[in-house]
């Protein structure tokens, strides 16, 4: 066995290869988004994304994310407290439940929806007499985005609730926290992390989602095209700068949300 | 907290119900690769001092039919199939007239299958039986998801019909050929074009002489080039007024006045400007360069109308499944 100083040559060529498949895999690729955006220059690209309609998609996957994200956070904390900290039949029935949204594909989510909510669905019918349009509307997307999104606060939850045990809430009770005091002092500060890196994820994933999207969304411009689908509309348009000007954007955000987080964390630590 | 998550979902539901009001917008559900003609035709019949906001919703024009039988709320169609309004008619979204609202058919313009081939035209591509030569590549449409792929099966059997005096076996031993040339269906035009083009799969793109057009003046006539077959299909792409929609919205004259405006010299001039083939012949005329002559069958003529090729040609076990083998 090596000494922790030197490493062999086959650790530092493995580091070396790790470098090397992270630069091809990931780097290149968000590189490559930002050079092809700016090809045109900077006022190409600025063009591209004042367009009204590329505004108004990136105005619609914010205000999908500023929704969902901290619905899902409730949901997601209220559902791990559920299945962490009481023992109920069909527990496991639950957990896998949850996991649901996140082992079916995109696809089927919003076809299921469709079904649900279509003027030939179980609840369209319904709907339709009393001036309520749920499908093709951004109600739709915020929904499906909300169904696509639901497991990811509860995944990093459930471990770590499970871990870390019921010590630190009974000491609370016993000394005379109520519920929502043990909760706001104890148990929060304690899954804090969990839940902000499940928010991060959620985040991610409601922006970026397409395939049920899609399916809801009607695609019309400047009203339900959410940024996913705005790229893809532009790219097929044979408009390569602006696909990638509006792809660089979902990027740019997705980036910004991860350093956001960095930032958090960093300190949080001081 | 959950006032406010209401209240959102309330106002996002209330921004989507049709308001009573009179409308100042409506929206046209339209097939996948018109995007650039309507944009067009939209800023044009602003000029005319419509102050109405046409919003465009753009897929594969079966798809369309069934969003809008799902509950799209399109106030009119312009599509690329009569079958496809034939399904709103079966839903109780057109009247069963609509073809006569308008004139022409209801058919501002035309358009048909025709060729794309790579500059210089390496693999010598001028007709319909070239496509089934061993080792050409050709890129169309599904004709299971697509109009546009269902038209370049119409338009090759009426060629092969006419080849072979109506052999059935030499005319699906051409298309069994033609089929399994085709190394990948895309499930809409502009999926197909972009294969050819961007992907740069296949020798020869079949897909509408609009389409074809459109590319070599978008990517350059030293890359490209458009070749038109000595006979092909009529392909009318008929517009309709979604009645279900505009009457409960009030917005029946603005989708008239909309779609009317498709049929005035200046909205067929933007047609034809954008390689759609006019119905107006003195447009026509003007456009005699870009639209080289073709000879055009039509569905009643080579098939006997849609219903006959729908329940003959398109159904699960029909005449299509017996070619198309390698879907």
């Amino acid at each position: 066995m090596s000494t922790p100083v030197a490493r062999s040559t086959g650790a530092n060529a493995m580091i070396g290869l790790a470098f090397v498949f992270a630069g091809m895999a990931l780097v290149v690729p968000m590189v490559l988004i930002f050079s092809f955006a700016f090809r045109e220059g900077l006022t190409a690209y600025l063009g591209a994304i004042l367009q009204p309609d590329t505004l108004h998609a990136i105005f619609l996957t914010v205000l999908t994310a500023l929704i969902v994200v901290p619905i899902n956070m409730v949901v997601g904390v209220a559902l791990a407290w559920l299945v962490t900290r009481f023992t109920f039949r069909g527990q496991q029935l639950l957990v896998a439940i949850i996991e649901l949204p996140a082992a079916i594909s995109p696809i089927v989510a919003g076809i299921v929806y469709l079904f649900l909510y279509g003027n030939q669905g179980l609840l369209g019918p319904i709907l339709q007499p009393l001036g309520l349009q749920v499908m093709f509307t951004p109600l739709a997307i915020v929904l499906v985005s909300l169904f696509v999104t639901a497991p990811y606060v509860a995944r990093e939850l459930v471990p770590l609730m499970r871990q870390q045990g019921t010590d630190d809430e009974e000491a609370a009770l016993s000394l005379g926290a109520n519920g929502w005091q043990m909760f706001f002092h104890v148990t929060l500060p304690n899954i804090r992390w969990g839940l902000v890196y499940g928010a991060v994820l959620t985040n991610a994933r409601v922006m970026g989602e397409f395939g049920a999207v899609s399916v809801v969304s009607g695609s019309i411009r400047g009203q339900t095209n959410t940024l996913p689908l705005q790229i893809n509309l532009l790219f097929n348009d044979f408009n390569i700068a602006g696909s990638f000007a509006a792809a660089s954007t979902l990027a740019l955000i997705a980036v910004l949300t991860l350093v956001l987080k960095s930032a958090l964390e960093a300190w949080e630590q001081k | 907290m959950h006032k406010l998550i209401f209240s959102t979902f309330a106002a996002l539901a209330l921004s989507s119900v049709p308001v009573l009001a009179q409308p100042t917008d409506i929206l046209n559900a339209s097939y996948d690769i018109a995007r650039e003609l309507f944009e067009a035709e939209n800023a044009a019949y602003t000029t005319t001092g419509a102050t109405v906001t046409v919003n465009q919703s753009h897929a594969g024009s079966s798809a369309q039919a069934r969003a809008i039988l799902e509950g799209l709320q399109a106030d009119i169609v312009t599509f690329n199939q009569v079958t496809d309004i034939e399904k709103l008619v079966e839903g109780g979204y057109v009247s069963a007239d609509w073809a006569s609202e308008f004139p022409d058919n209801a058919a501002p313009f035309y358009s048909f299958p025709s060729f794309l081939v790579r500059a210089g035209n390496p693999k010598n591509i001028a007709d319909w039986g070239d496509l089934a030569n061993e080792g050409v590549q050709v890129i169309f449409p599904n004709p299971k998801t697509s109009g546009n792929g269902r038209y370049t099966y119409l338009a090759a059997r009426a060629w092969a019909t006419e080849e072979y005096a109506g052999d059935e076996a030499k005319i699906e031993e051409f298309l069994t050929k033609l089929f399994a040339n085709v190394p990948v269906f895309e499930t809409g035009g502009r999926a197909a074009t972009t294969a050819f083009t961007e992907r740069q799969l296949g020798d020869v793109l079949v897909t509408f002489e609009a389409e074809t057009l459109a590319v070599v003046k978008q990517l350059g006539a030293d890359k490209y080039q458009a070749v038109v077959p000595s006979v092909s299909f009529l392909s009318e792409f008929p517009v309709a007024i979604v009645d279900k929609v505009v009457d409960a919205r009030g917005s029946r004259e603005l989708a008239k006045a909309y779609l009317d405006f498709l049929f005035t010299p200046e909205g067929q001039e933007i047609a034809a400007a954008n390689f759609h083939r006019p119905q107006d012949e003195s447009v026509a005329a003007a456009h005699a360069s870009t639209f080289p002559e073709v000879r055009l069958v039509t569905v009643e003529d080579a098939f006997g109308g849609w219903e006959k090729v729908t329940s003959e040609h398109f159904a699960d076990g029909g005449l299509l499944d017996k070619v198309f083998v390698n879907q």
